[in-house]
């Protein structure tokens, strides 16, 4: 019975360092895209309209723009990762492998969920790098800061993973991160802060749970906020929980899984 | 103990369909178990429970003394699965599926027992290459090697050899005999009688979800087997006489040669009676020679009698 309740390591190991692997073999693709598409922001908004916007809450429109660029990527990629690591074994019929180990789900999420919120860390840290080129960069609560990105990364990750064996075709893949999570985040106060709103759009605006990733993860660059910290780190918690919730009645009910 | 034990196992499907109802089966250690059955019959669905994909309705299943349910780490462990389905990852390459794999089963990296499969499987020249480059018989190699990656006790091969030419074909029985050499049990589902007839120790007959015969090969085709008795005529004749009409025979070759069908298991086989008519009617034959049905008749016959009697 001891060797039931262990932990299989190994293939914690195995899948983590598989999916990696599909990170790397792609790694031109995977790291130029968001030092790309970084680049092209601070040309859109930092130079071309940025310079004509004033500073926001004493932070140069620039800078201000480096933590919602970052969760910008974070989220998407993230879900993007982690909904395709599962949804493709699942559509390629090599899921039967996962399903005949010795592994508990603890440890197919760990694996998935892992590499996921690795690679979209990376990606994270890569927009930050690039961001320093074009900006002179400052992070006030850098424990914060890497806290709120592993958070973060992790929630999405798992929410990810919610999506890959929620869908059966990949319209359904793409459908979540392209008609919620994108317009949740431009609308989150990845370019603004929610304070420059008019009142009715601003209490609007605190319906949509990514205002407080993105509030949370300023204040750990410039020290303001938009909502409070406390708050912030509540939603993202609640949120995490959901996603475990989930993935734990799927697993306990078979959901897409088995029949 | 039986390596495998199965107990009341049924499953009903979503949909309402009954795949499998009251299985009960032993499978001994060391032994290579064909499991035939037609279409839908419940042989995938069976494999599948063992293995940990499909949830049964109801029943228990042990490998090797442990529960699929309460100890399937260890119950898995001791399973190796080739698929029926070409699944494979195409992106990846020979090597870094196969080392995935024995990963999976929680086993620390072994490349010099992953290149000893590699070779056994004529895989070691392509295993830098990616799985998507490789032929179907290929693909069905580097199942196999996945399935052994782990050094597994029990394989499952669910339709190994549907679709792959001879060659690999030969291959793989020889893979199979060596592998049992090795004391691992063997479970095979086919379609080619030929397969379980040139490979099986013990052979099970599923239909509609049911086990409806487990038999010793060689028992199973001694008892179930119908005989045929062919004569050579002396002279050819038009017809059968009318007074032979008792006996079923089949007239061939021209009217030189009479076909007579018996069955083994019958108190008595007719034959005596037969060959005294034929020397009342006056027909002399040269030559006489009798064959065994193969096991392809008696499992087509064993499938009609049970659709009869449903």
């Amino acid at each position: 019975m001891s060797e039931t309740m262990s932990m299989n390591w190994p293939a914690v190991r195995a899948i983590y360092r598989f999916e990696m692997g599909r990170f790397w073999r792609t790694a031109g693709q995977s790291i130029l895209a968001p030092v790309i598409s970084t680049t092209l922001y601070f040309v859109v908004f930092g130079a071309a309209i940025g310079s004509r916007v004033s500073a926001v809450d004493d932070v140069p429109y620039g800078l201000f723009i480096v933590p919602g660029l970052i969760m910008l990527s974070l989220l998407t990629q993230s879900i993007s990762n982690a909904s395709f690591g599962i949804y493709f074994p699942r559509f390629a019929g090599t899921i039967y492998e996962i399903l005949s180990a010795p592994i508990s789900p603890l440890e197919v999420v760990l694996g998935f969920v892992g590499a996921a919120a690795s690679k979209s860390i990376l990606i994270g840290l890569i927009i930050l790098a690039t961001s320093a080129l074009f900006v002179p960069l400052r992070i006030d609560h850098p424990v914060w800061m890497i806290g709120f990105l592993l958070l973060t990364a992790v929630t999405f990750s798992l929410f990810g993973f919610v999506i890959g064996l929620w869908a059966d075709g990949f319209e359904k893949l793409q459908l979540v991160p392209l008609l919620v999570v994108t317009p949740l985040t431009f609308l989150g106060g990845s370019f603004y802060a929610i304070s420059m709103l008019p009142p009715f759009w601003h209490a609007v605006s605190l319906i949509n749970p990514v205002v407080y990733l993105i509030s949370a993860f300023r204040w750990a660059f410039f020290g303001k906020a938009d909502v409070s910290i406390a708050i912030s780190l509540g939603m993202t918690a609640l949120f995490l929980v959901i996603c475990l919730g989930l993935v734990t009645y799927i697993f306990r009910t078979g959901y897409r899984l088995k029949s | 103990m039986p390596i495998i034990s199965i107990s009341k196992l049924s499953k009903t499907y979503t949909s309402g369909f009954t795949a499998l109802s009251g299985i009960d089966l032993a499978i001994e250690r060391g032994e290579i178990f064909a499991l035939l059955g037609p279409n839908g019959a419940g042989k995938s669905t069976l494999i599948n429970i063992v293995c940990g994909i499909v949830t049964p309705s109801s029943g228990t299943v042990t490998v090797d003394g442990h529960d699929i349910a309460a100890d399937y780490r260890a119950a898995r462990r001791a399973i190796g699965l080739v698929p029926q389905e070409l699944t494979t990852d195409a992106f990846e390459t020979v090597l870094n599926t196969v080392s995935f794999s024995r990963g999976l089963f929680g086993l620390r990296p072994d490349p010099a027992h992953i290149e000893r499969i590699l070779r056994a499987l004529s895989l070691w020249d392509k295993r830098d290459s990616r799985l998507m480059t490789l032929s179907g018989g290929m693909k069905r190699r580097v199942l196999i090697a996945k399935a052994l990656s782990h050094e597994p006790r029990v394989l499952f091969l669910d339709e190994p050899t549907a679709g792959v030419d001879v060659e690999l074909r030969q291959d793989m029985w020889r893979l199979v005999r060596d592998l049992r050499q090795q004391g691992v049990t063997v479970i095979l589902t086919t379609h080619y009688i030929e397969e379980a007839e040139e490979m099986a120790d013990r052979i099970g007959v599923i239909r509609r979800g049911q086990i409806i015969l487990v038999e010793e090969k060689a028992a199973l085709m001694r008892k179930l087997g119908r005989k045929q008795l062919t004569l050579q005529l002396q002279a050819p004749i038009p017809a059968v006489p009318p007074e032979l009409s008792d006996y079923e025979l089949a007239l061939a070759g021209d009217g030189r040669e009479l076909i007579y069908t018996y069955d083994t298991r019958a108190e008595r086989t007719g034959i005596t009676g037969l060959l005294t008519g034929l020397a009342a009617a006056g027909i002399q034959f040269s030559d006489l020679h009798t064959e065994q049905s193969s096991l392809e008749d008696i499992f087509v016959g064993l499938v009609r009698e049970g659709e009869t009697r449903a």
